[in-house]
């Protein structure tokens, strides 16, 4: 992978920028960690989102997780989120963009759920304020102006046998598309947890 | 006559008016005589500033057979230490204050109607010290906001968004709620400051010196942690060994000349009872115990530091902070790790700004513990689930716990069956047992796994691995 094809920034001026994630997910990204204010789509998995949340909020940053009602954080826990550096907010309701505005203020990363529900304004207003406030925003979901998507596909899972054994981990395969430096479609392997 | 009246206007109304410089010490002195006659009515008294005393209505008044009955009694007791005064009854503290000043048991749930009506300008009460709190009543009056009941009524969020944080305190004082954060929390035990004084002090000067001192080393030590004390223990003992406490309230976050003036005005009280002979000897040790604290980021944090810099965790829990205010205190939730066996368990979800204490010990040993990974994802409602052997029968539970036959396929509802690749368990953790079972590929997406639960009737999914 050639870095110097996807940006004029030098690998210093960057490192300051990102927040760093597993290395395998480096190959798919167009940056060398996820770049502060940018938006990173997730569809279809939560345990790649809690890859995400790990690798960051362990090196101290903040993270809010919008709209996941279900979400186990003792699964956050063991994937190696610093939970205690996680904000959860299960139920928005109405306020999902208002809810996420705030969030984007002040925390490093903003996950959440229910993208659809957010209007185009909204979107656009959202994608400025991450920028300047370097926040990384990962909508759950659907989100077009995303630098990136992320996409889970074909999972099999290991450890589970006829009634002996348990599940260990899944290999995923992680899809990436998305606009400018990052248009040219990718894949890795990933295994969760990992 | 009323506060922040023109001199000359309150003379032409009142002609026989002696003018006395303002003095909080002085207030403070001559109150404390005052504090006195009410505790020994009830306990429970804590000063709000000089000549505002708050005791909790419901104890005295079941006690002395009604709210009216004890207002009653508190007019005379008070009487009895040469000084008129008001009582008032009302949910809330800055409610109550008002009441106060008119006489009135506002009845509970009666506040905001009570408060509409009232002038704006009652959010700016005196010795506070609430920075930009006259601005911002002098801004409302301009944008045409004549009554509490006016300010009241505008959305929440639209004042938090238009007035900042502390718009919207000022906000829910209007609306007659609870005027404290809805962070508010008991503090770490080991918060309190403590100094001796050799010699012990007698003179108000150096009672002034010595609040000083004492108030700024505990307004550190609590911003240090980014705590703001919302009620403070002031104790003392003097040279003959008495001991003496008193409990200050404040409606909002001690900023540090708030904890300074409040020592120095007890101090001040206790020297004046200390001067008529009442005490044994000067202030030989004082001890600072904060009762309540806040999160600071219910205080605006230049007032606290005067640091333009903050911290990644300040930023976060002031952005926190404002959601709560949008969607109410439980609507931001941290989880906490305990002990357990099911995933369920083993998580405590606690409101932003509790303490993060788990329910059970993790560490003992827990035995019929699902092993990790545990489920991304739990089912939100009940999802029941029917657990097929080769030939459709219904797979269950034995008495031994065991599954009554191999399973190999699930179907949820009226779906059509989805094969199990492989599976893993029984756990037991009585009444429930628990199986790992991973599907087969029905998209894209691959294999899917899911925990079921059942109680020997029935199966039904209780965690999503996603």
């Amino acid at each position: 992978m050639s870095l110097a094809r996807v940006s004029t920034f030098s690998g210093e001026e960057f490192a300051g920028r990102t927040l760093p994630v597993r290395p395998e997910l480096r190959e798919v990204l167009p940056w060398p960690g996820l770049r502060r204010g940018a938006t990173v789509a997730l569809r279809g998995s939560t345990s790649l989102l809690l890859a995400i949340l790990a690798s960051a909020t362990a090196e101290g940053s903040w993270a809010a997780v919008v709209g996941l009602p279900g979400l186990s954080v003792l699964a956050a826990a063991e994937a190696g989120v610093a939970v205690e550096r996680m904000a959860l907010v299960p139920r928005p309701g109405t306020q999902l963009g208002e809810v996420v505005a705030a969030l984007a203020d002040g925390l490093d990363l903003v996950a959440f759920a229910g993208t659809t529900m957010i209007g185009a304004a909204q979107t656009r207003k959202l994608a400025a304020r991450v920028r300047q406030r370097g926040t990384v925003l990962l909508p759950l979901g659907p989100w077009p102006s995303a630098d990136v998507e992320l996409r889970c596909a074909n999972a099999r899972w290991y450890g589970a046998g006829t009634g002996d054994g348990h599940l260990t981990h899944r290999e995923v395969e992680v899809h990436a598309t998305g606009r400018g430096a990052a248009a040219r479609p990718r894949s890795v392997q990933l295994c969760l947890p990992g | 006559m009323r506060r922040g009246q023109r001199r000359r206007q309150a003379q032409r109304a009142c002609p026989a008016l002696e003018l006395v410089a303002d003095d909080p010490d002085r207030d403070a002195r001559v109150f404390e005589p005052v504090t006195a006659a009410v505790e020994g009515l009830t306990p429970g008294v804590e000063v709000v500033r000089a000549g505002v005393v708050a005791v909790p209505a419901r104890g005295p008044s079941r006690y002395f057979g009604g709210e009216e009955a004890v207002a009653e009694l508190l007019v005379d007791r008070v009487a009895e230490a040469g000084v008129e005064c008001q009582v008032g009854v009302a949910d809330g503290l800055f409610t109550a204050t008002l009441a106060a000043r008119r006489g009135l048991v506002v009845p509970p749930e009666g506040g905001p109607g009570f408060l509409a009506p009232l002038g704006i300008g009652e959010l700016d009460q005196p010795a506070e010290r609430l920075a930009g709190r006259a601005e911002l009543v002098d801004l409302l009056r301009r944008l045409g906001l004549r009554t509490l009941g006016e300010f009241a009524e505008l959305p929440a969020a639209d004042v938090l968004n238009r007035f900042g944080t502390a718009g919207a305190l000022a906000h829910r004082l209007a609306a007659g709620l609870e005027e404290r954060a809805p962070s508010r929390r008991r503090p770490p035990p080991d918060l309190t400051v403590e100094e001796e004084f050799d010699p012990p002090v007698t003179r108000v000067d150096s009672a002034a010196f010595a609040a000083k001192a004492i108030g700024e080393r505990l307004h550190a030590e609590l911003a240090r942690r980014g705590l703001a004390c919302v009620r403070l223990g002031i104790r003392a003992r003097t040279e003959g060994g008495t001991e003496l406490e008193r409990v200050w309230r404040c409606a909002e976050p001690l900023t540090a000349e708030g904890v300074r003036d409040r020592v120095r005005w007890q101090l001040d009280g206790w020297l004046r009872v200390a001067g008529d002979g009442g005490l044994d000897g000067g202030i030989a040790e004082l001890v600072l115990d904060p009762r309540e604290v806040i999160g600071a980021d219910a205080l605006q944090l230049d007032l606290l530091s005067g640091e333009a810099e903050t911290s990644a965790g300040e930023r976060a829990g002031r952005a926190l902070v404002r959601v709560q205010g949008l969607l109410g205190p439980e609507s931001v939730w941290r989880g906490v790790i305990g002990g357990g066996r099911g995933p369920g368990e083993r998580v405590r979800l606690v409101p932003w700004g509790d303490p993060p204490t788990p329910e059970r010990p993790a560490e003992r040993p827990w035995p019929g513990a699902v092993p990790s990974p545990t489920p991304e994802r739990f089912a939100t409602g009940p999802v029941p689930v029917a657990v097929l052997d080769e030939s459709g029968a219904e797979v269950g539970v034995d008495e031994r716990d065991e599954l009554t036959a191999t399973p190999h396929s699930v179907v949820a509802g009226k779906g059509s069956p989805r094969r199990i690749l492989g599976w893993a368990g029984p756990w037991t953790a009585a009444p429930l047992v628990r199986l790992q079972v991973v599907l087969e590929p029905n998209s894209e997406m691959g294999e899917r796994a899911l925990l079921l639960a059942g109680d020997g009737s029935a199966w039904w999914v209780e965690g999503i691995y996603e």
